[in-house]
């Protein structure tokens, strides 16, 4: 493998703290395994990237970490202690945006301070200064429904980030974008991760993506879905998608995609 | 004038050309009638104006506005126990599995059945005065408010619920600030249909049983024949209806301003 690409982790080695580990994680859902065998430790501050074909359980693994489901067997564990429910330290970001439509995008931004019981005034500054780090200062009193998709997805990050969770999930965030909204989503979902530093887990079907976003990319196996293979990046950011080395992986994470993909047997 | 304003204006200016028109075709029709062609005894058929003068004739005795404030007092009170016990009934079932399988085939099976099947029974139970047609409004009103506030809560898009649950909701600041937002488009128009179908029952509850109310006036007068009276307090109860509509609209679209947005 090429120099800049180390093979899958020697995890123990490392000094870094691992934030999230899944052990030997499955999930039925009836006779179906979604899930079989997951093991996977994710660094603390680290950028994970989840790709596969679809149906091979992304959703669902992203859905454990945030505690909307639990594993029918193994264990999901976020700093060490095992995830029991949903939690205000780890903030989900959903491709349907999932925005509040009758509040403001101000009021959805504060949503998660006002659950804490911060002042009114507290509430606004917080929510304010994080729509302004999205770019829609101004926008504030906007309600949902008169935002455009890139904007609704700014405002969806912008209350993720304002609960300050120390995880942030991103379920494809921007796979209902078009391409150029998405580039600078892209861009910017860094600048901001560079600035606030969570452990993110986001989860895309664009190789193109992964490779610009990630430290790490977790490719999936489906039937059963399960880890096929992990790369970490240490290409330099910011990245370039016509660099040999970028392009070069893309090509090797093609292969293995579309190898999963005909196991299905449906293209 | 911005083309908004032009478009409200001309689409205004339509619904008065159509209600004149309304009234022209029931003129020419009754004056046509009383003076040339004589299809019908001309006493079924009172002018527009004839039913006008009834309308003054019943105002300077005061006994228009009684009947107006009679009636208008039945359908409040009993809307407004209708609305509180459809919405608190409706909340408690739509969150809580296990009563809504106990309760919800009751409704189902009392539902179909038209209110005015009842009233009799009301009257047994109640008696003749205020309280059995309260009741029957209450009855009648609850179902459409109960049935829009359950499936409102029911339809709750669960990406919102795992939204907020993320974001640290405990289960009571879930329903507190997304199921109940969620289900307020669904609560008002129920409360809406509601308030119709209570302006409906009253009619037919004061023609059974009451000695004041339009639904009264309208059977008193076809007891002795007054028919531009009979039609007068159809127009009253036209009138109310209308003016009531727009104003729980205008309630209605502020309290949904964010829907208005949505739309576009
Ligand atoms: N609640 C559920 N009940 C039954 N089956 C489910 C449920 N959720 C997911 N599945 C199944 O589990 C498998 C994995 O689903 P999942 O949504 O995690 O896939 P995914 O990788 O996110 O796919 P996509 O890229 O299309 O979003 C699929 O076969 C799906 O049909
Ligand atoms: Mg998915």
């Amino acid at each position: 493998m090429d120099a800049m690409l180390a093979e899958a982790p020697a995890a123990a080695t490392d000094s870094r703290r691992v934030k999230i580990s899944i052990r030997g994680a499955e999930k039925r859902f009836g006779d179906m395994v979604a899930l079989k065998g997951v093991d996977l430790d994710l660094y603390e501050n680290s950028f994970t990237c989840l790709l596969g074909p679809s149906g091979c359980g992304k959703s669902t693994l992203l859905n454990m970490i945030a505690g909307f489901t639990q594993p029918s067997a193994g264990q999901v564990l976020v700093d060490g202690r095992a995830v029991q429910g949903p939690s205000a330290d780890r903030g989900v970001v959903f491709q349907e945006y999932a925005l509040f439509p009758w509040r403001t995008a101000i009021d959805n931004v504060a949503f998660g301070p006002m659950l804490k019981g911060m002042p009114k005034a507290k509430q606004r500054e917080i929510a304010k200064r994080y729509l302004a780090m999205v770019g829609l200062a101004g926008h504030e009193s906007k309600y949902p429904g008169n935002l455009s998709g890139g904007m609704k997805q700014r405002v969806a990050i912008a209350r993720a980030l304002a609960n300050d969770p120390s995880v942030l999930l991103m379920d494809e965030p921007f796979g209902a974008l078009d391409a150029q909204t998405r580039e600078t989503l892209q861009e910017e979902m860094l600048r901001i991760w560079e600035h606030e530093r969570k452990t993110v887990v986001f989860v895309t079907h664009s190789i193109s993506e992964a490779i610009f976003l990630a430290d790490r990319i977790v490719v999936m196996a489906t039937r059963p879905g399960a880890v096929k293979q992990i790369f970490d990046l240490d290409l330099p950011r910011p990245r370039e998608r016509s660099d040999a080395d970028f392009v070069r992986l893309e090509k090797e994470i093609k292969l293995l995609v579309r190898a999963e993909v005909q196991k299905l047997g449906v293209i | 004038m911005s083309a908004e304003w032009r478009k409200r204006l001309s689409t205004g200016g339509m619904r008065c050309v159509a209600i004149l028109l309304f009234l022209a075709i029931w003129f020419v029709v009754s004056m046509g009638n009383a003076h040339w062609w004589k299809f019908f005894n001309p006493v079924l058929l009172p002018t527009p104006i004839e039913v006008v003068k009834a309308g003054i004739a019943a105002w300077q005795s005061g006994e228009l506005q009684d009947n107006i404030l009679a009636s208008m007092a039945r359908v409040l009170q009993g809307f407004a126990i209708a609305a509180i016990a459809g919405v608190v009934v409706g909340l408690a079932v739509g969150t809580w599995r296990p009563l809504e399988r106990l309760v919800e085939p009751m409704i189902e099976l009392l539902r179909p059945i038209p209110p005015l099947a009842f009233l009799p029974m009301m009257v047994l139970w109640f008696g003749i005065g205020e309280m059995s047609k309260i009741a029957f409004i209450a009855y009648a009103a609850f179902f459409p408010v109960f049935t829009t506030t359950v499936e409102g809560i029911k339809y709750v898009d669960p990406v919102l619920l795992r939204a907020a649950s993320s974001l640290g909701a405990s289960r009571a600041d879930l329903f507190r600030h997304v199921v109940l937002p969620a289900a307020t488009p669904s609560i008002i128009t129920g409360l809406r249909l509601g308030f119709g179908l209570s302006f409906f029952v009253i009619v037919a509850a004061e023609f059974i049983a009451a000695d004041s109310g339009l639904g009264y006036m309208i059977n008193d007068a076809r007891t002795f024949f007054m028919v531009s009276q009979m039609l007068l307090g159809a127009v009253v109860i036209g009138l109310i209806g209308f003016g009531v509509n727009i104003l729980l609209r205008s309630v209605e679209g502020w309290l949904l301003r964010w829907r208005v947005a949505t739309r576009g």
